[in-house]
């Protein structure tokens, strides 16, 4: 299995559509390519389980390892293990959907398929790195698509938001860099499997985990660095929104999970600060959540709050909250893309996103409508979805740290979720419920694309939340490994 | 034995024999621009070639001239680098009737470079960079019916003239302390007393004129924007290039004794120069002045990489200089064709751009992404390893400042790519009908930019050559 392949079908379906002529080609071909991407992650998926089942229990499968700069000992080092492969599918997914929710994209339509596949390269490329370097590189790739996209093809304020979101994700890998040097200077190599092993020195990790970590934490939303998000995905068009919301910012989680796994000291001591800032992100994004009056906002401030227990969970360091904070990711990424396909569908249609302009949807977009309320009711957190099933496991992992005030720390997030029914459901009850205004009222239902991507996310919705076992079964070993890693050295000291 | 010795000056003979055969073609009858310009292509191209055979380590007339594969790995950059120019310069020089002037003007220049870059002696070294800088200055007057043209070429000479002073000074207070002005020898005299601290200020400072770091770049805008889009890109490539070659071979061959003083005021030069030039690269309209505030701050990033000091760091600045010749030349190619059929150069101006020249602005595009440093772009490649490099000393402060510019670097870079795909314009330039000899090099420099960076082979091989302290 040579995971090279997941950077290389894009790429071939991003040439491809170069070459291609005609919006109809283009997309078959862009629909063509996600769903081999589709079908490769799952064949992924079914090869990783045979693995594992026949007792392979390597922290990293599928890895190969080839030099790539030999004079600066750079490597291109890739394999996989169960969280990457997670994230692997959840992007999967989402391109996906992305591209069936963009089958009328008529504006410049070659660019616009080109820099989503070029986008979801640099993701998957991100996720199988075993290599700083090349972690570092593919984090990169995938900042001028998004620029671009947002630039071009959005709306409202899109130049502004776009050059926003492009400089402070730009900051945010600047800091990484730095916190990269770092490690390269005092252990020689940017090999994650070989730093793990010999480790690094507990005063360098101290100096230079704040810039790695938080640096990861601007892709994150982590709070104060929150900012570029509510513009960013407002002004995005509806795919790079999903994509967005759904693959870029799990590009900064997964990122810090395993800058806290390779500096295990200083993610210990510094973990009061990463779980306040957490802490403030969750509650500071459902209030301000509250306050918003745009459908699109709502979804970008409610993501600032649930990746926040995405962050909270890794703060926490253990077991059951860094399982917690995966499934999380998994589930916002999905959930997230579903609510702002809906809002797209809706936008296109009716052409606000205003909630008080809007009313009475179910009656004229039944499928829309409630492709909209399940968004809602995963976000909040209702039992039988995915978020539910995070969220719960992000709680019960912090509970079990002892410490007054990380427990203080989680009941004030715990509370974050009556916030967040409260405007759930008050959007919810506005947008769908109640009667509709006449000039709606003649609005068509969902077309089969929109379809498709819709039931295809929620399936993946329900998967988790129904059977969290499934996905609790890839994880787990993963983050065992983790934390047997972190034991080891903070019982030594 | 002369046999050797035309192998090893083969690279500085083939441009003296073009050079006199122009001058018998001025001499002769009429002939047309075009069959000039395709002549003179293949010679260049030729000249090129010649540069790949036979990587020899020899020195010449008592050490005045030395030659090595990096020396000759760094010609060979510097041929590149004006094939593309020459090649870029079609359009503009097609209806020229002084082409002939203008090459004899950028080739002596060419050859007096190889010869300073070669130079084992800091005579023939300031014989060479003499040789280099007068024709250039005589080259930016080239729009004989502009008065910009010619205030830039006077500020030129005079600031070189004023440069090249400070340099004599500093290379006579050497002499009158150490006895001596070949390089092998000069080592061994420097014993870091503080007239020889003196005497090596006076010479940094003179280098700092010609490569226009902080505080020593106040020439530069204006002479990038009054020249002629071909000489400003001599001046910003090929110059700055041989001369950043030149003081690389010094600092860490000569030099050595006194690293320690070298690398702290390559890192306060670099720091002011970086920070400045993209403070003012921020504030530009016209897109020479830009790219002239913009070159200024990559410098800064390459001395940050040379104050490292170490194989990594003299192998990424050549990296960087190849890399930096594919990336620049890719954005004043797009704007030499865009000044020589509309006479257009501020950046308001290609608002718009997408829409009627979708090829061009892509170019140029990936171009600014390259300068910015973004993937996948070699870009990327050159600058991450320069500041690797300089963190190679242990000195992170700098590495985070640099980082820190890095991000406003991008901010104006993501202007230019802003107006040209964003903004709305109701007269964008016109669909540009690009000469082939032009697109032709565009491509080969996109190609650069993007191939040099992902292939290591590239990398490995400059650091195979390369030199450490």
């Amino acid at each position: 299995m040579n995971l090279t392949l997941l950077i290389l079908l894009p790429l071939l379906t991003a040439v491809l559509i170069l070459l291609a002529k005609g919006l109809q080609q283009i997309r078959i071909i862009g629909l063509t390519g996600s769903l081999a991407q589709l079908g490769l992650a799952g064949w992924l998926l079914k090869s990783f389980l045979a693995e594992r089942a026949a007792g392979n229990s390597a922290a990293h499968l599928f890895e190969s390892n080839q030099t790539w700069f030999k004079a600066l000992n750079i490597q291109y080092h890739i394999g996989i293990d169960g969280i990457a492969l997670a994230m692997i599918l959840l992007t999967s997914v989402i391109v996906v959907a992305g591209i069936l929710v963009s089958w009328t994209m008529d504006k410049l339509s070659k660019e616009y398929f080109f820099l989503l596949v070029l986008l979801s390269m640099g993701a998957y490329g991100f996720f199988i790195s075993l290599d700083l370097f090349t972690l570092f590189f593919f984090l990169e790739v995938a900042v001028i698509p998004k620029f671009l996209l947002i630039g071009i093809w959005g709306s409202g304020d899109k130049t502004k938001s776009a050059m926003k979101l492009a400089l402070m994700l730009m900051a945010g890998s600047a800091l990484v860099m730095v916190g990269l040097f770092g490690v390269y200077y005092n252990t020689h190599t940017f090999d994650i499997v070989q730093i793990t092993q010999q480790g690094i020195p507990v005063a360098v990790q101290k100096f230079f985990f704040p810039f790695a970590f938080l640096g990861f934490g601007v892709f994150a939303a982590l709070f104060p660095f929150h900012t570029w998000v509510p513009d960013g995905h407002a002004s995005a068009p509806t795919a790079a929104s999903m994509f967005l919301a759904g693959i870029s910012m799990k590009l900064g989680g997964y990122g810090c999970l395993r800058i806290a796994a390779l500096m295990p000291e200083a993610a210990h001591s510094y973990a009061w600060i990463i779980i306040l800032l957490a802490t403030i992100a969750i509650i500071y994004g459902a209030f301000a959540t509250m306050m918003q009056t745009d459908l699109k906002y709502i979804n970008a401030y409610s993501s600032i709050s649930h990746c926040g227990f995405v962050i909270l969970g890794i703060g926490m360091l253990n077991k059951t909250s860094i399982n917690g904070a995966v499934i999380q990711m998994v589930s916002h990424g999905l959930m997230t893309a579903l609510f702002f396909a809906a809002i797209g569908m809706i936008y296109s249609r009716t052409h606000t996103r205003m909630v008080a302009q809007l009313g009475g949807l179910l009656k004229a977009m039944p499928f829309i409508s409630t492709v909209f309320v399940i968004a809602g009711l995963c976000s909040l957190g209702l039992p039988g979805f995915s978020g539910f099933v995070a969220e719960m496991t992000v709680f019960m992992g912090s509970w079990k740290n002892p410490d007054g005030a990380y427990r203080f720390a989680t009941i004030l997030s715990g509370a974050s979720i009556v916030v967040t029914a409260v405007y759930i459901l008050r959007a919810t009850g506005r947008a769908i419920m109640g009667p509709i205004s006449t000039e709606h009222e003649l609005l068509t239902d969902a077309t089969w694309n929109e379809k498709l991507a819709a039931v295809l996310l929620i399936t993946g919705i329900l998967i988790i939340g129904l059977a969290p076992f499934l996905i609790n079964h890839l994880i787990t070993p993963s983050t065992d490994a983790i934390m047997l890693q972190m034991g080891k050295i903070l019982v030594s000291k | 034995m002369t046999y050797n010795i035309l192998i090893s000056l083969r690279q500085e003979l083939v441009l003296t024999v073009l050079i006199f055969l122009l001058l018998f073609i001025k001499l002769g009858k009429d002939r047309s621009n075009e069959s000039i310009l395709n002549f003179i292509n293949i010679a260049l191209a030729l000249n090129l070639a010649a540069g790949f055979c036979c990587h020899e380590t020899a020195e010449l007339f008592n050490g005045m001239f030395n030659t090595n594969p990096l020396i000759v790995f760094e010609k060979d950059l510097l041929n590149l680098a004006a094939l593309i120019i020459s090649m870029q310069s079609y359009a503009w020089l097609k209806d020229n009737k002084n082409v002939i002037e203008f090459y004899l003007l950028t080739l002596t220049s060419l050859l007096g470079m190889f010869l300073m870059i070669s130079s084992g002696n800091l005579l023939m070294f300031y014989l060479g960079l003499e040789m280099s800088t007068i024709p250039l200055a005589a080259a930016a007057n080239f729009d004989l019916t502009k008065r910009k043209s010619s205030e830039a070429a006077m500020k030129l000479i005079l600031s070189s003239a004023f440069s090249s002073a400070i340099l004599l000074l500093g290379i006579s207070y050497l002499y009158g302390t150490t006895g001596t002005l070949t390089f092998s020898i000069l080592t061994a005299h420097i014993n870091g007393s503080p007239l020889q601290l003196f005497a090596f200020i006076l010479l940094i400072a003179g280098f700092a004129f010609k490569i226009s770091a902080v505080p020593f770049h106040l020439w530069t805008a204006d002479v990038y924007e009054g020249s002629p889009v071909a000489v400003t890109s001599f001046l910003s490539v090929i110059s700055k290039a041989a001369v950043l070659f030149t003081l690389l071979n010094i600092l860490y061959k000569v030099f050595t004794p006194i690293a320690n003083t070298w690398y702290l005021i390559l890192v306060l030069l670099a720091a002011a120069t970086i920070l400045i030039g993209n403070l003012f690269a921020i504030r530009q309209d016209n897109f020479k002045r830009f790219l002239a505030f913009s070159s200024i701050a990559q410098v800064g990033f390459i001395l940050i990489g040379i104050s490292g000091s170490s194989q990594i760091g003299s192998a990424s600045l050549i990296y960087f200089i190849l890399i930096y010749i594919f990336s620049n030349l890719a954005a004043f190619g797009v704007i030499a064709v865009v000044s020589a059929l509309t006479g257009k150069e501020n950046i308001s101006d290609f608002k718009g751009f997408y829409k009627t020249n979708p090829m061009l602005s892509w170019v140029l595009t990936i171009a600014l992404f390259s300068l910015a440093g973004v993937p996948p772009t070699a870009g990327f490649f050159g600058k991450l390893f320069l500041m690797m490099a300089g963190a190679a000393k242990g000195n992170y402060g700098i590495i985070i400042f640099a980082a820190l510019n890095m991000v406003i670097s991008f901010y104006y870079y993501l202007r230019v790519v802003k107006a040209i795909f964003m903004d709305q314009n109701d007269t964008p330039i016109e669909k540009l009908q690009v000469p082939t000899v032009s697109k032709i090099a565009m491509y080969i420099c996109v190609a650069g930019v993007i191939v040099t960076g992902l292939a290591s082979v590239v990398y490995d091989y400059i650091y195979s050559i390369s030199i450490g302290l």
